[in-house]
């Protein structure tokens, strides 16, 4: 379905747009399974409506919000994002929403808000990825409330001027440009403001392979191979790979979030 | 007429030779399927990362075979079709080149002083790479010639086969380690060890026939 939203020229990257095919068929989403393209197949299983985002946690005001409510609690901004994966690809992508901060403002995190958690989705019957067990499920994400409150933080519910579709993570889902996209969860039904760094689903899993930050950094490889260069996705058999970009691009606005931290150790 | 009725008659090295052709044009269809899919958008939106991957799967598929042969040849008693086994050894060789070569391209841009980063540090490059090693002297070695040359040496430098098989599965097997996702590299692992565990009994049998002399 359609989703409207105004260009905003300020979070615009002109390089060139990754096919909506691309972006729709190629997922990370293991509740849907571990290959790229059982999201696409799977998820068409998933009930999106009703949905509700329950926001608790340390706020003066939880509530939980109807994912109709979300919609309308802002104006839907589009921006395009470039999405670098810790596998070492990336896509440029159109997406819809706003600020993750205009929610947050709204719910009024008290002092000890340290941390914010979010919980993606459980739907056994439509989700044959939760048999794998290799993710303790629900999928948590997290942030650092000054990395949630950043603008560039953005949550969504569109991509190419359309609702999202499931595989994508519909109807709600995180956009952190300056991360790894596993940070970014889908179909979040939660959202935990907390005092204590959660542990998130792949620091869980392999903490000496993926960390908390996750922030995208070509100097830091991970075990397994580099992650200086990246493939861009739709660029075709012979296009070479291209240097990844310290914060992936966005060290202007984000650079100043880790001053004097040893970005090798908090990886 | 072979007097020992219930046994089958025995294929000539020429019968097993007739069906060589197709056995090639088989092994060849994993090439096949690749055209087929590059052409009618198939490879999805990271045909480099499919076709890497693809190529590793099938050259696991291929030393699998190859070692099924002698196996095989006991089980349904035709000696004769050990000449099907250089053909199918050398086509894991042809996609294990093809492996190699899909990562020195797309994963490391042709550059010597990377990949050789790449395989000093990471393990399961590493791994991969021990495994390649000898599998271009069972390769190279693979002729008549070579075999007349070698002598007795041949069969004992060819039983690295087992070595490459399983670092091989080792390095499928590291490769997945990040997903946790062992299902295909254990079914590889189960696969090998019952070729293996096949060869082991037979050792076992033949040893004891002779005792019993």
């Amino acid at each position: 379905a359609p989703l409207p939203a105004t260009p905003n020229p300020e979070y615009w990257l002109s390089s060139r747009q990754t096919s909506e095919k691309d972006i729709t068929s190629y997922n990370n989403f293991y509740e849907f399974g571990t290959g790229k393209t059982d999201p696409m197949r799977h998820a068409g299983a998933m009930q999106t409506r009703p949905w509700t985002v329950a926001i608790e946690g340390e706020v003066a005001k939880p509530r939980t919000f109807d994912i109709d409510d979300l919609l309308k609690l802002a104006s839907l901004e589009e921006r395009i994002y470039r999405l670098r994966c810790v596998e070492a690809w990336s896509m440029v992508i159109p997406w819809s929403g706003y600020s993750l901060a205009t929610l947050l403002k709204q719910v009024e995190p008290t002092s000890k808000a340290k941390y914010v958690e979010f919980v993606t989705a459980v739907q056994p019957e439509a989700m044959p990825g939760l048999n794998d067990r290799i993710i303790d499920w629900p999928y948590v994400e997290g942030l650092r409330i000054d990395e949630a409150m950043h603008p560039l933080t953005m949550l969504v519910f569109g991509v190419y001027g359309k609702m999202l579709p499931n595989q994508n993570g519909a109807p709600v889902r995180m956009a952190i440009p300056w991360k790894y996209g596993f940070k970014s969860g889908k179909s979040i039904v939660k959202i935990r403001l907390r005092e204590t760094m959660p542990v998130t689903s792949w620091v869980g899993i392999a903490p000496n392979e993926y960390g908390f930050y996750a922030n995208v950094n070509p100097a830091v490889p991970h075990p397994r191979w580099s992650q200086a260069t990246e493939r861009r996705i739709g660029d075709g058999f012979f296009a070479p790979r291209v240097d990844t970009l310290m914060y992936n691009g966005y060290a202007d606005q984000v650079a100043s979030l880790y001053a004097g931290m040893d970005l090798a150790k908090n990886y | 007429m072979s007097t020992s009725g219930a046994m089958p008659a025995k294929w000539s090295a020429k019968q097993v030779g007739r069906i060589k052709p197709l056995v090639f044009l088989i092994a060849l269809y994993p090439v096949l399927r690749w055209v087929w899919l590059g052409f009618s958008g198939g490879l999805g939106a990271n045909p480099p990362e499919f076709l890497i991957r693809s190529s590793g799967i099938w050259a696991l598929v291929a030393l699998c075979l190859t070692l099924a042969i002698t196996p095989l040849r006991r089980l349904i008693q035709q000696p004769a079709v050990v000449r099907l086994r250089r053909m199918l050894g050398l086509f894991a060789f042809f996609y294990t080149v093809l492996h190699l070569l899909g990562w020195a391209l797309w994963e490391r841009g042709w550059s010597l002083a990377s990949m050789w980063d790449d395989v000093v540090q990471r393990t399961f490059i590493t791994v991969g790479m021990v495994a390649f090693v000898p599998m271009v002297a069972l390769a190279v070695t693979s002729t008549q010639g070579w075999m007349r040359r070698l002598g007795r040496y041949w069969q004992t430098l060819h039983r690295s086969v087992y070595v490459i098989a399983g670092l091989s599965v080792w390095h499928f097997w590291l490769v997945r380690a990040g997903k946790n996702d062992f299902f295909e590299p254990y079914a590889y692992g189960v696969v090998l060890v019952v070729l293996l565990l096949f060869r082991l009994v037979y050792v076992v049998r033949q040893r004891g026939a002779h005792g019993r002399q």
